[in-house]
């Protein structure tokens, strides 16, 4: 064994709930009341998981109604309702709650932490996030406020003024919409202090900052980007329901009110959001591809130092949402540049990972799997998004299929696939199982199938002229067939996705027993048992090295000889 | 918790982290600044855009009283700070009540100034866009004072009741954290509504 003990934990108490029984409603008491981390870690995960079947049954409906032109699956107000909310809830209630899922189980693992700074403030945090969700879907309820007006809100993801404004739109929706919002971001902020008081202040011994896991590292930079990327939406949140109920003029065109500034706020938002969510995908990458070439991360510096390039410029490049809005060539000039220059610390990164692939003993389990799926999409992505940066081009695109196609390009070829690769990871160590590596490669295959037949799809489609936005088309512009492509595109994304679903549910009882360290893994998360106790390590661990676990498997050559 | 043995005692190094608690107030006003900026960027984007009165420099009066109280309060709290680190609760509890009284002078004058505004100017956040910026900036502000004055109340009737002590002194400063905040972001509004 290694001179440097790692506590390979053991149980101390074996489990007190075998010996009485307990009832299903002390059970669902205790998760309801819990502070544990691992446990509202898995409350976030399966919260986004049952959001992303709804809102993905949205976005189905939506391709049914376009899969040929003149169809009457969806009216055009439901049709509004359905993209508005498939947005929303994919942003909201799908994409921030399963990163922020995942660093609440997996950051104080990682460190060598027992829970989170604040437990309660986590606790705290996921129930208001679910009661923006809960919020959100209740105006299909209680939405209509007056006879004859829509229930869900319609107003689009970006809700640009003054379309929200009471005078053209009556009822509820739009408050239940903007309260959602308020509520869920409350819950979003109160997590991002957690995770940056935990990461700042509960390290292990030895943990420094630069011997910490890249996951941990951009959540901590996530965090931080989000503290100041959701407090602006909260703030013009408040500015609408100010003006929806007392009266206000902020957005309201009549009394000297602009309704471009509301453009200017949410995008101030909207932009680094972007950020918000595919760094954790960045950071579900660096552990994955490491482990399973069988070679440590290349260039960790480099990942820790674009990161925060990433983090910083971020923030100046909200206005490319703009160039149709009618800027000043100086502006178009600055966020042209600004836009550019965010690809460069993404290039570092995706060198890295190509580094890191190169001369690896690569295993192509179903993790791996999506990472190298997510590295040729997000390059793609990449791509179109400097395509985009050109106002020029932009002019010619914007709103158009091809801006559709760039960020699901991001949010599902990178996002998604990153937070698939995440829970195949980690599944082992929070239930005890492995999942079906057969079920999921077919999930592999299928989506990645799937997901190309409908999004490489649709940049033709943008190029062709089709605008986002609408409910349906004419049948002589040229679409019909690539509308309908997308369409079984959605389909088969569709599919994979409820193989994914019934693999998740049955694995739980079902999976290969995983062990403590099924990937043969480095960080100090697979050091204690699979599930974790709630104490997660008997003893508080101490590292020497960026791949503690490294060092305990090969005394011989350990990592802190080679890392200065 | 006990410490894993350590094999290399040369190497094993001084392990002091930064305090989560002050750590985690550090990030909320960071989150809170932002939600400030924006409203202070309205407010400024907004200046002069009203077709129709009440204008500022026709109803405000530069409040230099309440603005001496509220930042002086700083000063009052730092004290008390030192007090609690050193034990000395007399002297603690003393400038704790000087700043719940500076800080209720702020408020009674912004009650005050609203009230003159409201009947006798006729301006509320519905009558033009200066109305509308004027009372959400000030008001947010407000809100913060009001929150910091409702801790700071909840710390004085506890060391009234002699329950607080240097035990408490880091909470203590996570509560003066937040209050020197709440000070310098009136120096950022004052500077907005009634200097520029």
């Amino acid at each position: 064994m290694s001179d440097y003990p790692l506590p390979v934990s053991h149980v101390i108490d074996p489990s007190t709930s075998a010996s009485e029984r307990v009832t299903f409603l002390e059970k669902l008491h205790g998760w309801v009341v819990t502070v544990d981390h691992k446990r509202l870690g898995i409350l976030y995960i399966l919260y986004s998981t049952f959001f992303l079947l709804v809102a993905g049954a949205e976005a189905l409906m939506i391709r049914l109604q376009l899969a040929y032109p003149h169809t009457h699956v969806l009216s055009a107000q439901v049709y509004n309702r359905f993209f508005t909310m498939h947005g929303t809830t994919m942003v909201f209630l799908v994409g921030m709650p399963f990163l922020f899922g995942f660093a609440n189980y997996i950051v104080p693992l990682q460190i060598g932490a027992r829970d989170m700074a604040f437990p309660r403030l986590n606790a705290f945090s996921f129930w208001m996030t679910a009661f923006g969700g809960f919020l959100l879907y209740y105006s299909f309820l209680g939405g209509a406020g007056l006879y004859g007006v829509g229930n869900a809100p319609d107003v689009g993801w970006f809700a640009y003024a003054p379309l929200t404004l009471r005078a053209f739109s009556p009822g509820h929706a739009t408050d239940y919409w903007a309260l959602a919002l308020i509520v869920s971001g409350f819950g979003t902020l109160g997590t991002a202090i957690n995770i940056i008081a935990t990461v700042i202040s509960m390290r292990c011994k030895g943990m420094t900052l630069m011997r910490m896991p890249l996951f941990t590292w951009l959540l901590l930079i996530v965090s931080m980007l989000t503290l100041v990327t959701i407090t602006p939406l909260t703030a013009a949140q408040f500015m609408l329901l100010i003006d929806r109920y007392l009266g206000g003029h902020f957005f309201d065109t009549q009394a000297g009110g602009s309704s471009l500034i509301w453009i200017h706020f949410f995008w101030i938002f909207g932009h680094p959001e972007v950020y918000v969510l595919v760094l954790p995908a960045f950071a579900i990458a660096n552990e994955v591809i490491p482990v399973f070439c069988r070679k440590a991360i290349f260039g960790y510096p480099a990942m820790v130092a674009a990161s925060v390039c990433i983090m910083f410029v971020s923030l100046s490049v909200w206005a490319h949402h703009m160039f149709t809005v009618g800027m000043t060539s100086v502006s178009n000039a600055f966020f042209t540049l600004s836009t550019m220059l965010v690809g460069v610390p993404t290039g570092i990164k995706i060198f890295n990972w190509i580094a890191t692939l190169w001369g690896g003993r690569i295993r192509f389990t179903t993790p791996m799997l999506f990472c190298i799926g997510f590295l040729f999409q997000f390059l793609i992505a990449g791509l179109t998004g400097i395509m985009l940066s050109v106002s020029p081009w932009d002019w010619q695109l914007h709103n158009s299929y091809f801006v559709i196609a760039h960020f699901h390009y991001v949010l599902v070829g990178a996002v998604v696939f990153c937070i698939f690769a995440g829970i195949y990871y980690w599944y082992p160590k929070a239930t005890g199982r492995l999942m079906s590596e057969a079920l999921g490669k077919w999930h592999f295959w299928l989506f990645a199938i799937g997901f190309h037949i409908t999004f490489d799809t649709m940049h033709f489609l943008g190029l062709l002229g089709m605008p986002r936005s609408i409910y349906t088309y004419q049948p002589d512009r040229g679409w019909n067939f690539l509308n309908l492509v997308v369409s079984v595109g959605g389909l088969i994304q569709g599919i994979a996705v409820l193989i994914f679903a019934y693999n998740f549910i049955v694995s739980y009882w079902r999976g290969e027993v995983a062990g403590d360290d099924p990937w043969d893994a480095w960080t100090l998360e697979w050091t204690t048992s699979s599930p974790p106790p709630v104490y997660n390590f008997e003893e508080e661990p101490e590292v020497h090295s960026r791949r503690p676990l490294w060092d305990l498997k090969h005394p011989d050559d350990p990592d802190r000889e080679y890392e200065s | 918790m006990s410490s894993v043995p350590v094999s290399h005692p040369a190497r094993s190094v001084e392990w002091h982290l930064p305090s989560k608690r002050r750590v985690g107030m550090t990030a909320l006003i960071v989150g809170e600044s932002a939600i400030f900026t924006i409203f202070v960027v309205a407010y400024v984007f907004y200046m002069g855009k009203s077709p129709s009165g009440p204008t500022p420099s026709q109803v405000l009066d530069v409040p230099i009283l309440a603005t001496i109280c509220l930042l002086s309060s700083s000063f009052t709290i730092w004290r008390a700070e030192k007090a609690i680190e050193d034990d000395r609760m007399g002297s603690f509890t003393v400038w704790l009540g000087a700043t719940i009284a500076l800080a209720a002078v702020f408020l009674t004058n912004t009650a005050f100034e609203w009230k003159k505004l409201i009947y006798q100017d006729g301006l509320t956040i519905s009558t033009n866009l200066f109305g509308t910026t004027f009372y959400s900036l000030v008001g947010l502000h407000a809100t913060h004072v009001v929150v910091g004055l409702f801790l700071l109340t909840s710390v004085f009737i506890f060391s009234l009741f002699g329950w607080v002590d240097s035990r408490q002194s880091e909470r203590f400063g996570v509560v003066a954290l937040y209050w020197h905040f709440v000070d310098s972001a009136w120096i950022v509004v004052f500077t907005v509504v009634y200097l520029i």
